[in-house]
C-alpha cells in the first residue's frame, strides 16, 4: 500500500515521461512542441498534488491561517498553486514562441518535418 | 574609482539593476511609433539604460565590499520566508558587474550590426527584447528566491530564443537552431523546476538561505540519512543546470544557436547566458547544498564531463568551416574549464572558475564582436570570407588574434591567469590527469586558433579585387575595450583575483556572507 | 496580398456568410464586456488579468476569424498593439516604481496610500491586474495576427 500512497507522484512522473518521450521521439516540430507542453504539465501536476496536506493518519491537518487548532481537516497549501499559476503562464509563453518559430520555419522551408529540414540544410551547404 | 550615489538610490540598488533594463525594454517598444529613425532612437535609449545599469552595478559591488553582510532587498516588504527577497553578496555583485559590462558594450556595438542584419520595421522590437533578456539575466543573478530564479531564467531564455530566431532573416537555419535551443532549454528549465519542487517539499520554503538552514537542521536531526528526496532534487537540478550552461554532453543546442544568431546577439549571449548558468550552479551546489549533502561523488562526475568536454569540443572546433562555429565549440570547451574548476571544490578551483567567468566573458565577447564586424563588411562568417582579411581590416583582426591568444592561455593574457589557477587547483588535489587535460586543451586551442590566424593573415582572398573597409568605430571601440581588458587583467590580475577569492571563500564557507 | 495563390480556409469565404457576420457582431460586445468584468473583478474573486485578457483577446480574434485578419489589422494597426503590450507591462512596473518613490520597497502596495494601507493594496493590485489584462490581450492578438500572416516569404525554388 505504501507505493499506492504515492500514486499522485506516479501519475505526474508518467505524464512527464510521456511528454519527454514525445519530445525525443517525434520528428514533427509541432508535435515536439505539444509534447513539451505535456512535459511541463506533468510538473505542474506534481506541484499541485504536493500542496495537499494530510496528517500521518491520512485524515486531517491544520491550515496555517487557523490559529484554532481544533479546526482540523484536510487542507491545501496555496503556495504551490500560486507558483504553478506563474509556471503555466511561462509554459504558454514558451509554446507561443515555439509556434511562432515553427510558423517561420514552415514559411522558409515549406515543411515542419525534422528530417526533411535536415535534408534541405544538407542540400544548401 | 569611487561612485557616490545619493542614499535614496543606494538603498534600492539591488532592484534598480533589474528595473532599469526592464523599464528600458518596455519603453523601447514605443519607438516603433516613430515613423523613421525609430531604430536609432531605440539604440540610443538602450545604450543609456545599460550605461545607468552599469553604474548601479559598479556602485553595488563597492557597497558589498564595504559591508560585511549581504545586501538584502525585500520586494513588497514581505519577509523573505513569504515574499521574494533579493540578496547580493560578493559573488553575485561580481557576476552582475560582468553581465552589465558586457551588456553595455554589446549594446554600443549593436548599432551597425543590427542595421545590417535585422529588418528595419523590427528594430524597436529587437532592442526591446534585447533589454528584457538583459533584465532576465541580471534578475537571475540578483535574486535570492529559487522560484524567482526559474521565472527569470525563462524570461531570459525566451527572449534569447527570439533574438536567435531573428537571425532567420539572413539564414533560415537560425530558426531551426532557435527551436532546438528552445526545446532543450525548456527541458532544462523544467528539470530545474522539478528540482526546486522537491526542495520545496522537503523544506517548505523557497528562499535559498532559509532552505539551507532548514536542510542543516534536518541533517542535525538525522532526517537526511538515506533521504532520497534530497538526492533526487540534486540530480534534477544538476541535469537541468548542465543543459542550461551547455556542459558536455548536453551542449548540442549551443553551436548552431551561436552560429546563426545575429552577430550582436552572439556576442551578448556567448558572453553572459552560460555564465549566468554557472552562477546558478554555484548557488545550488554551494549555497543550498553546501555542508548538507555530500556532493563529492556528483562533483567528480561533473569533473569527468568537463574533462571530456574540453577535449571533444576542442577537437570539434578544429574541424569547423564557419568561424562563428569554431568560437561556439570553443565556448563549450571554456565552459567546461569553468565547471572543472568548481567541481574540484577547493579554494583555488572555485577561484579559477570565478575568474574565468570574467575572463572568458571579455575574451569571447570581444572575439564574437570581431567576427560580427567581418560579417558586416563581407556578408558572411565562413572560413572563405576570412581569407586574407587581416590586411584589409587589420584593427579588427588584431583584436581577434589577441582574443585567440587569450583562449589558448598565452602568458600576459587573462586566459593564462585562469588556467594558472586551474592547474594549481588540480595539483593541490593531486589530480595530475586533470592538469594534463587542461594543458591538452591549451594545445588543441593553439591548433584551432592558429588555423584561423593563418587564414586571416596569410591566406589569399578568393577574389583579390574585392576591397572591404575597416569596421566602424562604434564596433571597434567596444571590441578593443574588451580585448584591452583581457590584456590588462592578464598583466595585473589583482582586481579579478581579489574579487574571485572573496567569492570563493564565501561559497566554500557554507555559501553565506 | 498573395492570398489568392493558395486555398485559404479563413478570411474571404467566412465574411461572405451573413449568419456568421451577424452573430459575430452581436456576440463581440458581450465577450468584451465579460472580459472587462473578469479583469475588473480579478483582485478579489476568481479571474484577473490573465483570464480576462484572454477573453478580451478572444473577441478580437473572433472578429479576425470572421472578417479576415487583414481587416483586423486595418482596424487596429500592429504598432498600436505593440505599444499596448508595453503599456500594460509598464503599468505593472510603474505601480511598483510608484511604491519605491513613496518610500516603500518595490511593489509595496501599502505605500500607495500610507494612511489606509488596505486601500493602497487594493488599488495597487487592481492597477496591476489592469496592466496584466492589457498586455495579455494584446499579446494574444499579436500571436493570432502573426500566425495568420500570409506574407509571401518563400523565395522561388525554396519549397520542395
Amino acid at each position: 500500500m505504501e507505493s499506492f500512497g504515492y500514486f499522485n507522484y506516479w501519475l505526474a512522473i508518467v505524464i512527464i515521461m510521456i511528454g519527454f518521450y514525445g519530445v525525443i521521439a517525434r520528428r514533427n516540430l509541432l508535435k515536439q512542441a505539444i509534447s513539451l507542453g505535456l512535459f511541463q504539465t506533468g510538473v505542474f501536476l506534481f506541484y499541485v498534488t504536493m500542496g495537499v496536506y494530510r496528517s500521518p493518519d491520512g485524515t486531517s491537518g491544520v491550515a496555517p491561517i487557523w490559529t484554532d487548532a481544533a479546526k482540523t481537516g484536510p487542507f491545501d497549501n496555496p503556495l504551490p498553486h500560486v507558483l504553478m499559476l506563474t509556471a503555466i503562464v511561462v509554459s504558454v509563453s514558451t509554446l507561443a514562441v515555439a509556434v511562432a518559430i515553427i510558423v517561420s520555419i514552415q514559411r522558409k522551408y515549406g515543411t515542419i518535418e525534422e528530417d526533411e529540414i535536415l535534408e534541405a540544410d544538407k542540400r544548401d551547404s | 574609482m569611487d561612485i557616490e550615489l545619493p542614499e535614496s538610490i543606494r538603498a534600492h540598488l539591488p532592484v534598480l539593476v533589474v528595473l532599469l533594463p526592464l523599464f528600458g525594454g518596455l519603453l523601447a517598444m514605443f519607438t516603433g511609433l516613430v515613423q523613421r529613425g525609430g531604430g536609432v532612437i531605440a539604440w540610443a535609449w538602450s545604450v543609456l539604460t545599460t550605461a545607468l545599469m552599469l553604474i548601479c552595478a559598479a556602485a553595488m559591488l563597492q557597497q558589498v565590499h564595504a559591508s560585511p553582510e549581504p545586501l538584502v532587498y525585500r520586494l513588497g516588504s514581505w519577509p523573505e520566508a513569504y515574499g521574494i527577497g533579493y540578496s547580493v553578496d560578493a559573488l553575485n555583485a561580481y557576476v552582475i558587474l560582468v553581465v552589465s559590462i558586457i551588456a553595455f558594450l554589446t549594446t554600443v556595438y549593436a548599432k551597425d550590426s543590427v542595421m545590417a542584419e535585422i529588418a528595419n520595421d523590427r528594430h524597436h522590437l529587437f532592442y526591446s527584447v534585447w533589454l528584457l533578456a538583459i533584465a532576465g539575466l541580471i534578475g537571475i543573478t540578483v535574486t535570492g528566491d529559487t522560484f524567482n530564479i526559474y521565472v527569470l531564467l525563462e524570461i531570459s531564455s525566451l527572449t534569447v530564443y527570439t533574438l536567435v530566431a531573428l537571425g532567420g532573416d539572413r539564414d533560415r537555419r537560425a530558426l531551426v537552431a532557435s527551436l532546438k535551443y528552445l526545446i532543450l532549454g525548456s527541458i532544462g528549465a523544467t528539470f530545474i523546476l522539478l528540482g526546486i519542487g522537491y526542495l520545496l517539499m522537503l523544506t517548505g520554503t523557497l528562499n535559498m538561505t532559509d532552505m539551507h538552514d532548514q536542510l542543516v537542521r534536518m541533517r542535525e536531526a538525522g532526517d537526511l540519512v538515506n533521504n532520497r528526496t534530497v538526492f533526487v532534487s540534486f540530480a534534477f537540478l544538476m541535469v537541468g543546470l548542465s543543459l542550461k550552461m551547455a556542459l558536455f554532453p548536453l551542449h548540442l543546442w549551443l553551436p548552431n544557436a551561436y552560429t546563426y544568431a545575429p552577430s550582436a546577439v552572439s556576442a551578448l549571449v556567448a558572453a553572459t547566458a552560460t555564465k549566468v548558468g554557472v552562477y546558478m550552479t554555484f548557488r545550488f551546489v554551494f549555497t543550498i547544498y553546501g555542508g548538507v549533502y555530500d556532493t563529492s561523488a556528483d562533483l567528480q562526475l561533473l569533473a569527468l564531463c568537463a574533462c571530456l568536454g574540453i577535449v571533444v569540443s576542442s577537437l570539434s572546433a578544429i574541424r569547423q568551416m564557419n568561424v562563428k562555429k569554431v568560437l561556439a565549440y570553443s565556448s563549450v570547451g571554456q565552459i567546461a574549464y569553468i565547471v572543472l574548476g568548481f567541481s574540484l571544490a577547493n579554494h583555488a578551483g572555485v577561484t579559477a572558475s570565478v575568474i574565468h567567468i570574467f575572463n572568458h566573458a571579455i575574451i569571447k565577447g570581444g572575439m564574437f564582436m570581431a567576427v560580427g564586424a567581418v560579417a558586416l563588411r563581407t556578408g558572411g562568417t565562413k572560413i572563405e570570407d576570412f581569407k586574407g582579411i587581416g590586411r584589409q581590416m587589420p584593427v579588427t583582426m588584431a583584436a581577434f588574434t589577441v582574443g585567440g591568444c587569450g583562449l589558448i592561455g598565452v602568458p600576459l593574457t587573462s586566459g593564462f591567469i585562469s588556467k594558472w589557477y586551474l592547474v594549481q587547483a588540480a595539483m593541490q588535489e593531486g589530480y595530475w590527469g586533470v592538469a594534463g587535460v587542461v594543458l591538452l586543451g591549451g594545445v588543441l586551442a593553439i591548433i584551432y586558433v592558429w588555423r584561423l590566424v593563418e587564414i586571416i593573415w596569410f591566406g589569399t582572398p578568393d577574389d583579390p579585387s574585392k576591397r572591404v573597409k575597416e569596421a566602424p568605430l562604434s564596433m571597434l571601440i567596444p571590441m578593443w575595450i574588451l580585448i584591452g581588458a583581457s590584456l590588462y587583467f592578464g598583466v595585473d590580475a589583482t582586481w579579478t583575483a581579489d574579487s574571485a577569492q572573496a567569492a570563493a571563500s564565501l561559497l566554500l564557507n557554507g555559501g553565506h556572507g | 496580398m498573395a492570398a489568392n495563390n493558395q486555398p485559404e480556409s479563413g478570411g474571404e469565404q467566412m465574411s461572405q456568410q451573413t449568419l456568421l457576420r451577424v452573430i459575430a457582431k452581436m456576440t463581440i460586445p458581450f465577450i468584451l464586456t465579460f472580459g472587462c468584468y473578469v479583469i475588473l473583478h480579478g483582485e478579489l474573486g476568481p479571474g484577473g488579468g490573465f483570464q480576462g485578457g484572454v477573453i478580451v483577446a478572444a473577441a478580437f480574434i473572433l472578429y479576425g476569424l470572421v472578417f479576415g485578419a487583414d481587416e483586423l489589422r486595418r482596424r487596429i494597426p500592429t504598432s498600436i498593439i505593440d505599444a499596448c503590450m508595453a503599456l500594460g507591462a509598464l503599468l505593472y512596473a510603474g505601480v511598483g516604481l510608484a511604491c519605491v518613490l513613496r518610500g516603500g520597497t518595490f511593489l509595496d502596495y501599502g505605500m500607495l496610500k500610507p494612511d489606509h494601507a488596505g486601500d493602497g493594496e487594493a488599488l495597487g493590485m487592481s492597477l496591476v491586474e489592469y496592466g496584466v489584462g492589457l498586455t495579455v490581450a494584446s499579446v494574444m492578438v499579436t500571436i493570432y495576427l502573426m500566425i495568420s500572416e500570409r506574407r509571401a516569404t518563400l523565395r522561388k525554388g525554396e519549397v520542395s
